[in-house]
């Protein structure tokens, strides 16, 4: 058993320093249904399986063809006429051993014909190459079963995804290039005291020139604050002139030099985004006035118990202000003096912890449940690419209408291009849209003949399978929700729609 | 986007399809191991005509033998990216496929590289990678080198159409774009078409990436934007030696101090970082550094992390790069569409964003611009000074530059690090000025380094 672990962690290592363990074990307790093994599908899944993913499960009621095995890497020839899904399950499942695979030779239809409840077992359903009619009736089924449904497909030289989900909460969004909350405009009380026991003037140069930036900032503005009535430096005028006064409090030498003090260069370049002033986004406060933040029952999920319980430190606990993050940029100083800076916003923030942690636990008793609950103490969150979409949904109606997309078949392209036409004028009609399809995309989207190539199928299986990721372990924020690849021009495009 | 390029590109494809069409004849045809529409999913671009397609493609059931026959592609790394462009590649019908890799295979690869299985541990990349590929691809030929990138010359690299890197090395893939620049032929100052070997490159790093394609000598190289690639930062020694704040710099601390001084596994053992025993000591003595300063947060993962200098890897990245690479190959080869012109950027980590722009050439870059690099010194400067300019400067970033110039009509080494007994010999040389050493205004110096296969010449102009 050890050694399975130790092996795991060995394997996983590279991924693990992205999701950490407890994003793995998410990941192993899910279980996936991939509908139609075409290449999109298969490259899709193997980026789940490769990770990890707990089981699959393929839904395909087709036939192995020989057309099938050319641009896909999880059927061989020698497949060709049996089962799909069973044949992809076969060499998707080789790839890793800790993963476990099914399938069922059954088109989706049938199944919601016969056992719409099939698809509630899972974690996330994704459709692949699936004619628009069988992606609303999954799609019903999905949201009303609370389960998010991927819609994926490779079109010629366009990928596409859609995300289906009532609702997704991010716990861990990692963001890219947050500021910092170092709270300099209203310091809590041990910060203050923290401040206070520096004496810039007094100290000897060695210690001048190790004195984080940020106490420097500090001190800089309460003198700032004694002689602006305790406003910060609002414009990039006083910005500046905020800085030169920074600037005047390095040491100089003998000759009136100042001195490389390079912690004091920090403080200066500092000065933009170290003054932000603390205070709740807009977007944070639409959380807050939520319906599920405002009634708590015993079947609200997690990520809303702890957002009540954050609100009810704000407003009790925090005058005003979220809990305090407690990590702090590195920045040039001796060892001990970052420590103890460290350590104050560190405690503090363990401290607000805690008593959002109280919170939590108020609220647990309160609609009778009582289980151990981690409280983390972070909580902030048509030329082109449409025209692509348009035709998408276009080339559907086409299906729906003669059961077969336009130009497969050689003789077919320069006819289905009028008719393509018809399909693409009643949806811009329906839709009431005043957009102008150029006839170039049309022409185009007949060449394509619905093929998929491998390319296309693996840039969206790579894109799609990290999105499911996203979704299982609820950390890193998921597309939002219409997503679109021009293989063509290499460009991308993402539509809340 | 240069279309006489393309032309002579299309012509050089129609004589080799000549050539290959007459040796079939002699021997016989091939066994491929065909199946009814094995390729149709990408005949409708190689067959039809289309509204995007580039103004010199024409539709024609030829270009498809040429994939299959005559286009020959080379494949740098079988790693990451390479498992997945070798892929792509064999099922967008190429079947002369060279990969070159010098590694073996680690159990930390096998999340993403599934080429690979616990029992190829230890073997070859190149040979692992080009086996499976053979047997799951039926007529593929992937043909393996266990080697370096610099054990081939120009005679190897010379036969590819298309040559597409996945790299893990800044300095790996400067010196492939400095060898696709030596192979270009000028004629009285003009760019023969014929030499030219398309560069498709890609990198990833965690949710990051980006491909990019290169036309050597028409399009920026990679040393035109050494910019975008920001010199790694170390720490500084002061601050590992006395002032750690980070658990990082305790790590550093032990790596690049206390191994040296304590030797823990005996004299002249250098500290292995694939070797657990090794990170294990690592680990525990910086635990012991960070106790010292009350730092908290050294694990084993953040030890080897620090160590091996590890960049998270997950397959999903890989497969997008990989994939958007590949597309490129494919559009250059059978000219259907124009290619990405010429940079992409890739991210998931919130959603899925990309940025696609043209990177422009840099007018006086140092490998493909052919414009001597000036150097501006004082006669009174050290050679150091010189060194160091080469090393720091952001869009030299050298690593460890050889310099010569001929000097009283002989040519002589001032200062080379590679070779122990050279450096020694060399190094007084560092600190004695450029006058001392006897060298005059205008001087060309010829600095060789491991981020190009050939020598830069340089202009030593002195400032007063």
């Amino acid at each position: 058993m050890a050694a399975t672990k130790a092996s795991k962690e060995q394997k996983y290592d590279r991924q693990l320093r992205l999701w950490g363990d407890h994003g793995q074990e998410e990941l192993e307790n899910a279980h996936v249904c991939l509908i139609n093994s075409t290449a999109s599908g298969t490259e899709l899944l193997k980026n789940l399986v490769l990770p990890g993913i707990g089981s699959f499960t393929i839904v395909d009621g087709h036939k192995v063809s020989g057309e099938d095995v050319g641009n896909n890497f999880f059927l061989s020839n020698h497949s060709i006429g049996r089962n799909r899904a069973q044949a992809a399950t076969e060499l998707l499942q080789e790839l890793n051993t800790d993963v476990s695979g099914n399938f069922v030779e059954e088109s989706p239809d049938q199944l919601l014909d016969n056992d719409p409840e099939f698809f509630h077992r899972f974690t996330l359903v994704i459709g692949v190459q699936l004619p628009e009619s069988t992606c609303l009736r999954l799609g019903s089924v999905l949201w009303n079963a609370n389960v998010p449904f991927l819609v994926c497909r490779t079109y010629g030289l366009v990928g596409y995804m859609r995300l289906v989900v009532k609702e997704h909460t991010v716990i861990e969004s990692h963001p890219d290039n947050a500021l910092e909350d170092l709270r300099l405009d209203q310091p809590f009380a041990e910060l203050k005291s923290h401040i206070q026991s520096y004496d810039l003037e007094g100290m000897g140069k060695k210690d001048h020139g190790h004195t984080p930036w940020i106490i420097i900032v500090a001190k800089y503005l309460e003198k700032w604050f004694s002689e602006h009535n305790s406003q910060l430096p609002k414009n990039y005028k006083e910005k500046e002139a905020f800085k030169q006064l920074i600037r005047q409090g390095i040491l100089k030498n003998e000759k009136g030099t100042p001195e490389d003090e390079e912690n004091f260069e920090e403080a200066i370049k500092n000065v933009n985004t170290a003054l932000n002033p603390t205070k709740i986004s807009s977007g944070v406060d639409d959380i807050f006035n939520g319906e599920q933040c405002n009634d708590i029952t015993s079947q609200t999920p997690a990520f809303w118990l702890m957002t009540r319980a954050v609100r009810e430190f704000v407003q009790n606990d925090g005058s005003g202000n979220l809990p305090v993050r407690g990590s702090i940029p590195d920045m040039i100083a001796d060892s001990e003096k970052f420590i103890n800076l460290q350590n104050v916003y560190r405690e503090k923030a363990m401290q607000d912890a805690s008593v959002v942690s109280k919170h939590v636990e108020a609220l647990l008793q309160s609609v009778g449940k009582v289980f151990p609950f981690y409280v983390s103490c972070s909580m902030d969150s048509a030329d082109g690419e449409m025209v692509l979409y348009l035709m998408l949904r276009s080339v559907d109606r086409f299906y729906q209408q003669h059961s077969r997309y336009p130009g497969v078949y050689n003789y077919q392209v320069e006819e289905d291009i009028s008719k393509l036409k018809l399909c693409v004028n009643s949806l811009l009609q329906e839709y009431s849209l005043n957009v102008n399809v150029k006839d170039d995309y049309i022409h185009e989207f007949c060449r394509y003949g619905a093929a998929e190539p491998h390319t296309v199928a693996s840039f969206l299986g790579g894109s799609a399978a990290q999105e499911a990721i996203k979704i299982i372990t609820r950390q890193f924020v998921p597309f939002n929700n219409t997503f679109i690849y021009n293989a063509m021009s290499q460009t991308t495009a993402t539509f809340q729609l | 986007m240069n279309l006489l390029l393309f032309s002579l590109f299309r012509e050089k494809k129609r004589r080799r399809v000549v050539e290959l069409t007459e040796k079939m004849v002699v021997d016989g045809g091939r066994d491929g191991g065909e199946w009814d529409g094995r390729w149709n999913h990408i005949n409708m671009f190689l067959e039809r005509p289309g509204p995007f397609t580039h103004p010199d493609f024409e539709p024609s059931t030829e270009s498809l033998q040429f994939l299959l026959d005559t286009c020959k592609i080379l494949v740098i790394g079988a790693g990451g990216l390479g498992c997945e462009l070798l892929k792509d590649l064999a099922l967008s019908g190429f079947r002369h496929i060279h990969v070159v890799d010098m590694d073996t295979i680690d159990v930390s690869n096998l999340n993403r590289q599934f080429l690979f299985r616990l029992k190829d541990v230890g073997r070859p990349k190149a040979d692992i990678a080009a086996d499976f590929i053979n047997g799951r691809i039926p007529g593929c030929n992937v043909v393996p080198h266990f080697k370096k990138i610099q054990d081939f010359d120009e005679s190897f690299y010379r036969q590819f159409h298309i040559i597409v890197c996945g790299l893990d090395s800044i300095i790996a893939r400067r010196w492939m774009n400095g060898m696709l620049l030596s192979l270009l032929v000028y004629e009285d100052g003009v760019l023969d078409p014929s030499s030219i070997i398309p560069l498709i490159d890609g990198g990833t790093e965690g949710f990051k990436g980006n491909a990019r394609v290169i036309f050597p000598g028409m399009t920026a190289c990679i040393d035109c934007t050494l910019e975008l690639y920001p010199p790694q930062i170390n720490f500084p020694m002061c601050t590992i030696a006395s002032m750690p704040r980070l658990p990082e710099h305790c790590v550093e601390y032990v790596r690049m101090l206390l191994w040296p001084k304590e030797k823990p596994f005996g004299d002249g053992v250098g500290l292995d970082a694939d070797d657990p025993e090794h990170i294990q000591w690592v680990y525990q003595k910086s635990q012991e550094r960070a106790a010292e300063f009350s730092i908290t947060g050294i694990t084993y993962r953040l030890t080897q992390g620090v160590v091996k200098r590890i960049i998270p890897a997950v397959a999903s990245t890989n497969a997008v790069i990989a994939a958007a690479c590949a597309t490129e190959v494919f559009k250059i080869a059978s000219s259907a569409y124009i290619p990405l012109n010429n940079y992409m950027v890739f991210n998931d980590v919130d959603g899925l964003y990309t940025y696609t722009f043209e990177a422009e050439r840099k007018e006086n870059c140092s490998a493909c611009s052919q414009v001597p690099q000036d150097l501006y010194f004082s006669p009174s400067a050290k050679l150091q000074e010189v060194l160091d300019y080469l090393t720091e400067n952001a869009s030299l970033q050298m690593k460890s530059p050889a310099i010569t110039a001929t000097l009283e009509g002989k040519n002589k080494t001032l200062y080379l690090q590679t070779v122990a007994s050279i450096e020694q010999r060399t190094r007084p040389n560092l600190s004695k000025s450029l006058k001392e050493l006897g060298l005059l205004d205008g001087q060309e110096l010829a600095v060789a380094d491991v981020t190009t296969p050939q020598t830069v010449l340089f202009k030593l102009s002195f400032t007063s």
